[in-house]
Formats: structure tokens, sequence, C-alpha cells
């Protein structure tokens, strides 16, 4: 976990991202596509990213069954905040099936907006709060990949991805 | 069968455990424990945050029917369902009824401890409804057929040769199965379908938030995401003190957790679940309407509402399970669960869960694995005083079912406050300051007939002292006798009185005396108190009420001297424990506080000495001597093993340190018959650290007399306390 202070959020949530072996991409706006296109492999299924004008390339099914979920290489979704301590993304439990297309397929890429980085857990916590017991929404604070020690050795990849990519958004 | 095992029963289950699961729990605990280390190091606010969890939990279970009604509002508003069960039986009737009406065959499980203090599975199985466990650790054992040995990590106690063994006679897969991934890969396939056509999914929950309704679930490998997203139906099962007010009274424990537990900063996945979730349901061949979800939150009393109107079991409903103080426990780093847990829960905790749910006698068997060193205290994201629980019970054990029993005959002849029935082993440990006066008194020849073989069989047979333990020999003069009449220095700066303990006054007068040429050296004028002892041997027997005897004599022998603005100054760390912090719970708070501030242990006090200005030159020369030094475990606690080493370090020693939680003889503990070989097992690490190459030729240096009995039968060299090295010769 980062804990130097003279570093941007951006720059603390990707020192802590190295710390925890997970790979991240940062891109503009325009190369949203590109970069995305670059790190699926197919099969891919994916929510559509709540930013105007970008969408997620065709490759992407955005409206797949439950055999396409379970059986996806790739997910793709948004995540609505970032911490940079501990190199967390959150992710939404939301009627478009995020929960679903983050958790069953072997990569997650996750796409974050840069300005959706907080430094802290509290920071965090000060967002969740309001959004948990206003709309009584669901999150999933999410650190690396899905892992286990029960078989007497660090294993990445149990029920959830063994791989996670983060795609940072500059602002 | 009968309720209580003996002695050498006792031992050889311990010895077997030992053989057969030592050595992974001890790897795997070790290394939880090692990564706290780490972990909580690189957390700036750690202490704050753990006094911040602290004052959420005592609020919440001081608010908690009051919680209990604003969660039920919320989670009734959210579309779900909640049920306050009364015990056990109220529980799994109630779940089983949610099963029939989901028409369930099946019910996939994330890993909850509240469900297995339930037998739910037995109770859903017997009922015709599968039930599969979803955690890998959870999914071994339930193949295995056996009980969870760790809070956290369920089957710690199996290696993955074992597992891999187990997997191969079970399953017969068609290639076989080595590596930790290979092994991962094989459950994850054999879970994925089972997960799919679950019709409920059952998951505990680690916190809930009364304002929203939401549940914290804390894991790694994904699989209760898994389970809550798969199934249309979500039953949460949830004694009643995971409650907090609300959802920003999570974030210290989100940080706290993982930390505390297996050492992770955070762990993979913090679900914040308010369920029903708004994820579509899996409908056959497409996605379904999240609004088919269904949400029943069982929230389980069975003992817990009355553990809230006991003053002594309360602080357990703090208890979060992160596991900190099963893996900061040197004898738990040796036997594990199986050994050091009851029917449910394990480790040091497991003595306020069990007495809490099943009565007392439910922690009897392993309650007397806490030795009450304390290094779990500190280990504690939310400050239980887990040796006071265990101290506790067992002195309830002690007392029978009717606590105001007293044999008055019994009470006539024995220098205690205890019932007659109890245990002699106990009784004579606990009143092991009687003993050292009569052993010193008569010395030599007590020593000599203490050592005579029919002594030690008798000693082994009647009290349960392991014959394998060199008696520990008592000197004919006191130190208190030395120490009068002597020439204080001749324009003191400071007063103290020493408290000399049992074994520095009795047995290793040697120390004291180094003790007192130390202080007057640096101009410190000592008076030897007219008491020995604290009051801990009794404490750690679970002899509350003669521990509460010793106290109040201990603070009647001091007051005048705190009169006369005298520091008091103690050699033995786990006596002075007893001033600074056990005290607390054995004298009015005023007293307690009076004696807490005003006491030191001795090179702490030498350490203050100098950093006012007192005179280095003063003190011996350690000339580059290469020596190797055990801090005591409750010295450790106190946070004074740093004095010590600086203070070493500074008159010139070449020093190395242990890094263990404690030598395992802890007291008494590892003279006893049955803990001998846990005691040793312990011991073990102690050992290989101080028999290297770079230490097996350095002088040992120990602070705790107990750490000194152990290394000296652990070693081939004797042991010196720390202040001997620092002490001038007499003049």
């Amino acid at each position: 976990m980062s804990q130097t202070t003279n570093e941007s959020p951006v720059e603390q949530f990707t020192t802590s991202l190295a710390e925890i072996e997970v790979d991240w991409t940062t891109t503009g706006l325009d190369d949203i596509e590109s970069t995305l296109t670059a790190l699926i492999e197919s099969p891919a299924v994916g929510v559509e990213l709540p930013i105007d004008g970008v969408t997620l390339p065709e490759r992407v099914e955005t409206n797949p069954d439950p055999t396409a979920i379970r059986t996806a290489t790739t997910g793709v979704t948004p995540a609505t905040l970032a911490i940079a301590d501990y190199g967390s993304v959150v992710l939404e439990s939301d009627p478009n099936g995020s929960e679903l297309m983050s958790l069953f397929s072997g990569t997650h890429v996750v796409v974050i907006e840069e300005s959706d980085i907080v430094g802290s857990m509290a920071e965090a916590f000060e967002a969740l709060g309001p959004h948990l017991r206003e709309e009584r929404g669901d999150a999933i604070v999410a650190t690396g990949a899905s892992a286990t020690s029960d078989m007497g050795a660090l294993v990445r990849g149990v029920h959830g991805p063994k791989h996670v990519h983060i795609v940072i958004i500059e602002s | 069968m009968s309720g209580k095992t003996s002695k050498r029963a006792k031992a050889a289950k311990i010895r077997e455990i030992l053989d057969t699961e030592g050595a992974a729990i001890e790897t795997n605990t070790q290394g939880f424990n090692d990564d706290r280390y780490e972990s909580v190091a690189n957390l700036e606010n750690y202490e704050a945050l753990k006094d911040e969890a602290r004052a959420i939990k005592e609020d919440a279970i001081e608010r908690l029917p009051e919680l209990i009604e604003e969660l039920t509002a919320a989670v009734e508003a959210n579309g779900g369902t909640v049920y306050l069960a009364e015990d056990a039986a109220d529980a799994n009737e109630y779940i089983e009824s949610i099963a029939k009406d989901a028409d369930a065959d099946s019910v996939a499980k994330s890993k909850s401890m509240t469900t297995e203090e339930l037998d739910v599975n037995e109770h859903l199985e017997s009922a015709g409804v599968d039930v599969v466990e979803t955690d890998l650790g959870e999914w071994v054992l339930q193949v295995a057929e056996e009980a969870p040995s760790h809070l956290v990590a369920p089957a710690i106690h199996k290696s993955r040769a074992e597992i891999a063994d187990l997997f191969e006679d079970h399953f017969d897969p068609d290639v076989p199965l080595e590596t930790a991934e290979d092994l991962t890969n094989f459950a994850r396939e054999q879970l994925a379908d089972q997960i799919a056509d679950a019709d409920v999914g059952m998951t505990g929950a680690n916190f809930l938030t009364a304002d929203s309704g939401t549940m914290a679930l804390v894991t790694s490998e994904g699989n209760a995401r898994k389970t809550v997203a798969s199934a249309d139906t979500h039953v949460a099962v949830a004694g009643v003190e995971k409650i907090i007010p609300s959802v920003e009274d999570l974030q210290p424990f989100v940080e706290l957790i993982g930390r505390s537990g297996t050492g992770q900063d955070i762990t993979s996945y913090i679900s914040l679940l308010t369920p029903p979730i708004d994820a579509p349901t899996f409908n056959g061949d497409r996605l379904g309407d999240p609004d088919d979800r269904e949400f029943h939150l069982v929230l389980v009393d069975n003992g817990r509402m009355a553990m809230r109107e006991d003053d002594d079991l309360r602080e357990t409903l703090y208890c979060i399970r992160c596991s900190a103080c099963a893996n900061s426990c040197a004898n738990f780093q040796q036997v594990g669960g199986h050994a050091f847990g009851g029917e449910t829960y394990t480790g040091g905790i497991a003595t306020g869960w069990e007495a809490g749910i099943g009565g007392e006698e439910s922690a009897e068997e392993f309650n007397d694995l806490c030795t009450g060193c304390s290094r779990c205290t500190e280990a504690c994201p939310v400050k239980i005083d887990i040796p006071w629980i265990n101290t506790v019970v067992r002195d309830r054990l002690n007392r029978g079912e009717d606590p105001d029993t007293f044999d008055h005959l019994v009470t006539g002849l024995t220098p205690d406050e205890e019932p007659a029935g109890l245990d002699l082993q106990k009784r004579f440990f606990g009143n092991f300051a009687t003993v050292a006066t009569l052993g010193s008194a008569f010395a030599p020849l007590s020593n000599w007939a203490a050592a005579a073989p029919p002594s030690r069989w008798i000693a082994e047979k009647l009290l349960g002292v392991d014959r394998r333990r060199e008696m520990p020999k008592f000197t004919r003069g006191t130190l208190r006798k030395w120490a009068k009449g002597r020439e204080p220095p001749a324009d003191p700066e400071r007063e103290v009185v020493l408290l000399a303990d049992t074994y520095t006054n009795y047995m290793h007068v040697e120390r004291g005396k180094a003790a007192i040429r130390t202080l007057e050296a640096l101009d410190v004028e000592v008076h030897v108190a007219d008491v020995t002892e604290s009051g801990r041997a009794a404490l750690s027997q679970g002899m509350i009420e003669t521990a509460r005897e010793h106290a109040e004599t201990v603070a009647d022998a001091l007051e005048p001297h705190l009169e006369a603005g005298r520091d008091v100054v103690m050699v033995e760390p786990s006596d002075l424990a007893m001033l600074r912090n056990d005290y607390r719970r054995l004298l009015p708070e005023e007293a307690f506080d009076r004696l807490s501030t005003n006491s030191y242990e001795v090179l702490e006090y030498v350490f203050g000495r100098l950093e006012n200005g007192a005179d280095l030159d003063a003190l011996a020369d350690g000339d580059g001597e290469e020596i190797a030094y055990h801090s005591h475990c409750q010295q450790r606690t106190l946070g004074l093993a740093a004095h010590t080493e600086a203070i070493l370090d500074e008159v010139g020693y070449d020093m190395v340190t242990s890094e263990v939680e404690c030598c395992g003889m802890a007291g008494s503990f590892g003279f006893k018959q049955q803990y001998y070989d846990v005691s040793m097992a312990v011991g073990d690490d102690l050992r290989e650290q101080f028999t290297t190459p770079e230490t097996e030729d350095r002088r040992v240096v120990a602070s705790g007399t107990s750490c000194h009995d152990q290394l000296t039968d652990l070693l081939d060299r004797p042991a010196t306390h720390p202040v001997e090295l620092i002490a001038p010769e007499e003049e």
C-alpha cells in the first residue's frame, strides 16, 4: 500500500497496482476503443461505460445470455470509484449485469475515470455511505484477482477472475 | 463418556495433534502472523483505527436492541425479510422453511462460522436438501468430513499433499493433481456447476449496517459473490452482534480485518450488498428480472443477548473473527484449533464464544491452553482483553456449578480464596508463593527433597508436574534479607521501592541483587517491599479471588512508599503486567491508577534515569560481548522490550534478539504434565533461533523467570537476566 503523500492520486493508485501485481493502461478518451480492443480476448461480454460518446468495441457482447456470461474469456465493466492506497476498484452490482460480467470471466477489464480515483478508504466510504444508504445499492470493493491459499500455496483465479486489467481514462 | 479428560489422556491427544497437524498449522499461522506485523506497520493510523473500531463495537452492543429494530426496518423496506432466531434449533427450522418455500433441492454456501455454530448443513441434509460449501477450505473439510481448525482458514491443518491424497481417494481424477493450482482448478470445476444449479445461496455476514440494511462480506475467492449472484433466493445468517450503526462505520473494519487476520492489506473482495441485490437473475437461457430476487436475513441470538448482560463475557461480542488471536498465540501455532478450540470456535477468543453459547463447560477442554501471555491483546483489532475472558471462565470452571460454594474446612487450611473442589495442580501453582516461602526456609534440604525420584513421582501423580522439568532451586537467603541494612547512596536523586517477586526474592536472588546495585549506581535509594507475590500465579490458574487478595496486600504494602514519593520498580515482567494492567480488574480504580502509573520494569527505569542525565559510565561495560536476548511476552505487550535492548546496546553489547511470541513456558504452563509437549514444541522455535552458527556461542539473556527456566531446559547453556549484565560490581 502506498504511503507517499506527494504523489497524485493516480500515481498512488498505479503504485499500489504494481504492488499487488495488477496491470494497468492509461488512455485518453479518444483512444479508449483501441485500448480496449487490444486488451480483449474473445469471447467477451461487457457493460457499456457511462461516458458520453464512448461505446465498447463491437467484439464485446453487451446483451449476453447466461451461457455467454459463464463462458466469456473477458468481461469489461466500469468502476465507479478507485482507492489509491489499496489499488482497489469499486464495482457496482446493477440491473445491467455488471456484477455478473465482472465475476465469471477469466480476465476482468475494469474501466475507471481518473477523476474517480480517491486517496484513502475513508474517502471512499464518504461516497459509499450516502450511496448505499440512499440508493440501497450494492458495491464490491475489488482488489486484485480472486485468490486462495487453501490448497497449500497462493493461487490466483479461483471462483472469480484470474487476471484483472485496469484501464484509467485520463481527465 | 466422561466430560473431563485425564491429564494423561489430554497429553496423549495433544501429542497426536502435534504429530499429525502441527507442522502445517505452524507454517500457516506463523506466516499469517509475520504478514500481520508487516501489514499493520504500513498502516499509518493503525492504533487510531483500532480505537475507532473498538468504540463502534462498544456503542453497537450497548444499543443492540435498538439497532436490531432499525436494521429490521431497513431490510424490510429493501424488500427482504428478517427473522430473529432464539437458538440453533429455531434458526435451523426457519432456514429449512425458506428452502422448502423455494422448492430447493440444493443450497450453495459461502463460508460462515455462525452456520457452523448452528450445524445448519446437518439439519438441511436431514431434511433432504443438499448443501455444498463453496469456499475451497470448507469444501475440503466437507469432503474429508472434518471440522474447521481455524476461524478464517478452516483447513489450515492440511498440507497440499494431504489435500491431493484426499481428492485422489474421493474423486479418482483422470489426471493426477499435484500443484496447488491443479487442486484449485479441480475444485473450481467441481463447484461451478453445483453453484449454478443451487436453488438457494447461503452466506454469513461479517458486518450488517442498521442504517441501510447493507451486509459486508469479506472474501478472496469470489465464492460468496457467486453464491449470492447465482441463486434467486439469498439467505444470510448472522449473529446479532454483527450489526453496526452505519455504512461509514465499516471503514475501520475494512482496513483492519484482512491485515489482522491473514496479514493482507485487504482481501480481494469486500462485498457491500444491500439485498436483494440489483443484479439480473440467471433464468434458464436468459437473464431475468432483478426484482425476482428474494432475501432473508436470519439474525441469531443463541446466547448472545445473555452475553451482552455478562460484564466479563460481553467483550466477546466485539470480536470480528479475524483470527489474529489464534495466529499470534504461541500455543495455537503448534496445536491449532482441533486442540485449542471448542465445538465451533478456535483460538483465544473461542473461550468467550463457546462459554457464551454453550456454557462454561464447553470451554473446559481447551481453556487452559491460554497461558495469559497477552500477545493476542495487541493483535486484536478491537482490543479485547482475551486473557481476562479466559481467566474468568477458568475461575467459573474452578468454582463449578454453584459459584458461592466454599468448604470452610478447606478454606481454613489453604492460603487461598478458592472453592473446595479446585484441581490440586491449579492450587499448587496458584499458591506458589507459599511453596516458595517454605522451600527457601528449608533450602538446600527442600531442593534435594524436591529433586529426589520419589518426590518427582509424587509431584507428577498428585500435582501433574512433569517429571522431565527441572524444579526451580530455592535459595537459603532471600533478597529481602540481603538488602537489609545496606548503605544507601549518600545523596540520592530518587527513591524507589523494589517489589521483589516470588522468584527474585526466593530463587533468582542474583538478579535482585544486580537490580539493587544498578539502581544505587544511578543514585537511586532502594527500599525492598515487604510483599513478594503480586497475584500473578493465582490469576493464571483462574483463582481470581486469591489474586484479588494478593493485589490488595500489595496495594496496602506499597501505599506508604507511594505516599513518600517513591516509584515502584520490578524485575519480573509478568508481575509488572499485574500492576500495570490486571489490577484494573482487581482493585478500586483509584488504587489501580496509582500503582499502574508509578510502576516500572527495572531496565525501563534505568532507561528513564539515563534519559534524565544519570551517568552511563556507572554501569558495567558490555565490551562488545556477543549476546542473544529473548524478551518476555508480557514485557513486549507492555512495549518494554525496546528499553532493555537500547540499554544493552548502549553499554556496548553485541546483540541479536529472538523473534517468537512466547518462550512456551508461560509461568507454570510448561511444568504441567499435560502441556509439556506443547510447551517444548513452542520452545523449539526459540531453541532453533539461539543455536544457529550466528547465535550458538552467544551468551543467552532473558527478562522473564519462566523464559529463564525454559531456555535452560532448551539449551545447554545458562540464561542471565539483562540487569545482571549492566550491574556494576559490588564496591
